[in-house]
C-alpha cells in the first residue's frame, strides 16, 4: 500500500508540473535521479526530479526525413498495453503475416497462402529516431499500400494506411515492465478505420495487447494550448484557436475563439514563472485571462462551455483524440505529452 | 431534473445558483440545516462559482453543515476540473465531498437525504460534526 501511495503521489506531482523540450534543439535526454526532498515533504523521503544530461552526440540528431511522415496529417490516437514477445529482428515476418491476415480478412472463408503477391503490401519498420530517451523503445511504423494491378510492377504503390507505435519519454511505464514485454504505449493511425481495426486485431492476437481510443479531456487540452502557445517560432505563425462547444442546447453551438499568436505568447510570458517548466496554476491563470477577456466583450462565460479543440502553429488537438503535428521542431514535445496521457490510460 | 428529483425527495430543499441569497426574503427563510455545493466537473465555471459563493457562508456552517457534490465524474475524458482540486476544496473547508454521476441519481439522493437527516438532528446519537469527521477520516484510509 505504501508503494502504491508513493506511485500515486509521484503521478499527481507530475500532472501538476510538466517540463518542456527546449525549443529548436534535438531531443534532450533526461536522467532520473533520486535526491533529498527540497522543501516539499521534508525529512528523509525520496523525491524524483529530472536533470538534463550533457547534450547528445551529433549522430543522435533527428533526421528530419525519417520523421517527416508524421507532419501535417490528422492522426487518430490509441493507447496500447505492452506488447508480449515482440521481436525487432522479426519485423519482416510480421509484415508477411499481417499482409496475409489482411488478405484473409478481406476474402473471408478462402484460404490464403503466406508470402504470395497480394493486393495490400505491408511494411513494418523500426524508426530509431523517434523516441525520447534511451529508455524508450524505438518507434515501429506499419504501412499499408495498395498495388495497382493495371499498371506495371515498377509503378509506385499507393499508401492507404499508416500506423505508428511510439514512446517518447515513457519512462514511467518502461521502468516497471515485466520481462518479455515491449512498451510502445502510444499508437497513431492515419487512414481508413477498417484497416485500423484489422491491424489492431492482428496485433492483439499476436502480441496479446489491448487498444483503446485515447480521448483528450478539456483539462489536458488547456495544458496543450498553454504549452504550445508559448513556444518560440521563427516563421510567421498561424493563429491560436480554441473551439468550445456549449452544452445543453437543442441545437449544437460551437464557439471559435482565435487569438493572434504573438498576443497569446505575450500573455503566456507574463504568466509563466520558470522557463522550461509549467504548473497547473499557470495554465489556470492563462485560461482565466482568455476567458475574462472574452466575457468582457461578449458576456459569455466560456469556462461554462466544453473546450473541444485547440490549434496552434505547433499542433492541433481535438478532444476525440485526433491530433495534427504541424511543426518539425516541436513534434517530440507533443508526442511526449500524448505518451504521458496514453500511459495514464493504461495504468 | 436532478435538482427537481432531490426537491421532491427533500421536501424542504431550496435551490440557488449562487450566494449570497437575496436579502428581501430573509424574514421568510426557514432554518438551513445543510448546504450542498454542486460542482459539475465538466464546467470550470461551476467551480469558480462555488468558490466565490463559499465566501458568503458563515463559519459555523463548516462544522458539519456543508458538503460538496461533484457531478459528471463518470466521464473523466470530458472533465475540465481536476478531481483533486475538489478534494482540496473539501479539505480546506473541512467538509465531505461526494462524487457522483447524475445517471445514478437515486443512490446520490438517498445519501444526501441521509446526511440531511443527520444534519437536521433527526437521527438520535449522531451529530452533524461527528458524522462529518467520520466521513473525513474515511478518506485517509
Amino acid at each position: 500500500r505504501e508503494k502504491q501511495g508513493l506511485r500515486r503521489g509521484k503521478r499527481e506531482r507530475k500532472r501538476r508540473r510538466r517540463r518542456l523540450l527546449p525549443s529548436g534543439r534535438p531531443p534532450q535526454r533526461w536522467r532520473r535521479r533520486r535526491g533529498p526532498a527540497r522543501g516539499l515533504t521534508g525529512g528523509g523521503s525520496n523525491v524524483f526530479f529530472l536533470l538534463f544530461s550533457p547534450p547528445p552526440p551529433p549522430q543522435e540528431i533527428v533526421d528530419p526525413q525519417k520523421t517527416a511522415f508524421l507532419l501535417r496529417k490528422a492522426w487518430t490516437l490509441y493507447s496500447v498495453t505492452p506488447l508480449y514477445r515482440f521481436h525487432r529482428a522479426r519485423l519482416r515476418d510480421y509484415a508477411r503475416l499481417l499482409s496475409a491476415f489482411i488478405a484473409a480478412e478481406k476474402q473471408k472463408g478462402l484460404a490464403v497462402e503466406v508470402g504470395v503477391e497480394l493486393d495490400i503490401r505491408v511494411t513494418v519498420s523500426s524508426i530509431a529516431e523517434l523516441r525520447g530517451s534511451e529508455q524508450d523503445q524505438p518507434a515501429v511504423l506499419v504501412q499499408l499500400s495498395s498495388r495497382s494491378r493495371a499498371s506495371s510492377r515498377s509503378s509506385e504503390d499507393k499508401l492507404v494506411w499508416s500506423g505508428c507505435f511510439c514512446s517518447v519519454f515513457g519512462d514511467d511505464l518502461s521502468e516497471n515492465v515485466l520481462e518479455g514485454f515491449t512498451c510502445l504505449p502510444l499508437f497513431l493511425t492515419h487512414g481508413a478505420e477498417s484497416y485500423t481495426s484489422m491491424v489492431g486485431r492482428w496485433f492483439q492476437k499476436t502480441f496479446d495487447c489491448c487498444f483503446r481510443r485515447l480521448a483528450i479531456s478539456p483539462l489536458n487540452l488547456s495544458w496543450m494550448v498553454a504549452m504550445w502557445a508559448g513556444s518560440k517560432l521563427d516563421r510567421a505563425a498561424s493563429a491560436v484557436e480554441l473551439v468550445f462547444s456549449v452544452p445543453r442546447l437543442l441545437q449544437p453551438l460551437d464557439i471559435s475563439y482565435a487569438i493572434h499568436p504573438e498576443d497569446a505568447k505575450e500573455l503566456w510570458d507574463t504568466v509563466q514563472k520558470t522557463p522550461g517548466e509549467i504548473t497547473q496554476e499557470e495554465v489556470d491563470v492563462f485560461m482565466d485571462c482568455l476567458y475574462s477577456h472574452f466575457h468582457r466583450h461578449f458576456k459569455i462565460h466560456l469556462s461554462a462551455a466544453k473546450l473541444v479543440k485547440v490549434s496552434t502553429a505547433v499542433a492541433s488537438a481535438h478532444c476525440d483524440g485526433i491530433v495534427k503535428l504541424l511543426h518539425s521542431q516541436y513534434f517530440l514535445g507533443v508526442l511526449m505529452i500524448l505518451t504521458e496521457l496514453a500511459i495514464s490510460q493504461i495504468q | 431534473n436532478f435538482c427537481e428529483f432531490c426537491l421532491s425527495n427533500l421536501s424542504l430543499s431550496h435551490l440557488a445558483t449562487s450566494l449570497p441569497l437575496p436579502s428581501e426574503r430573509d424574514h421568510l427563510r426557514p432554518r438551513i440545516d445543510l448546504i450542498v455545493f454542486m460542482i459539475d466537473i465538466k464546467s470550470k465555471y461551476s467551480l469558480k462559482n462555488v468558490e466565490t459563493s463559499l465566501a458568503y457562508v458563515d463559519a459555523s456552517f463548516f462544522l458539519g453543515k456543508v458538503c460538496f457534490l461533484a457531478t459528471g465524474v463518470g466521464r473523466l475524458n470530458s472533465c475540465s476540473v481536476e478531481t483533486n482540486v475538489i478534494c482540496k476544496l473539501g479539505e480546506t473547508y473541512n467538509s465531505p465531498v461526494l462524487f457522483c454521476e447524475l445517471e445514478v441519481r437515486l443512490a446520490t439522493a438517498q445519501r444526501l437525504l441521509r446526511i440531511l437527516q443527520i444534519c437536521a438532528g433527526h437521527i438520535p446519537g449522531v451529530s452533524a460534526l461527528s458524522f462529518v469527521s467520520l466521513m473525513r477520516n474515511s478518506y485517509d484510509y
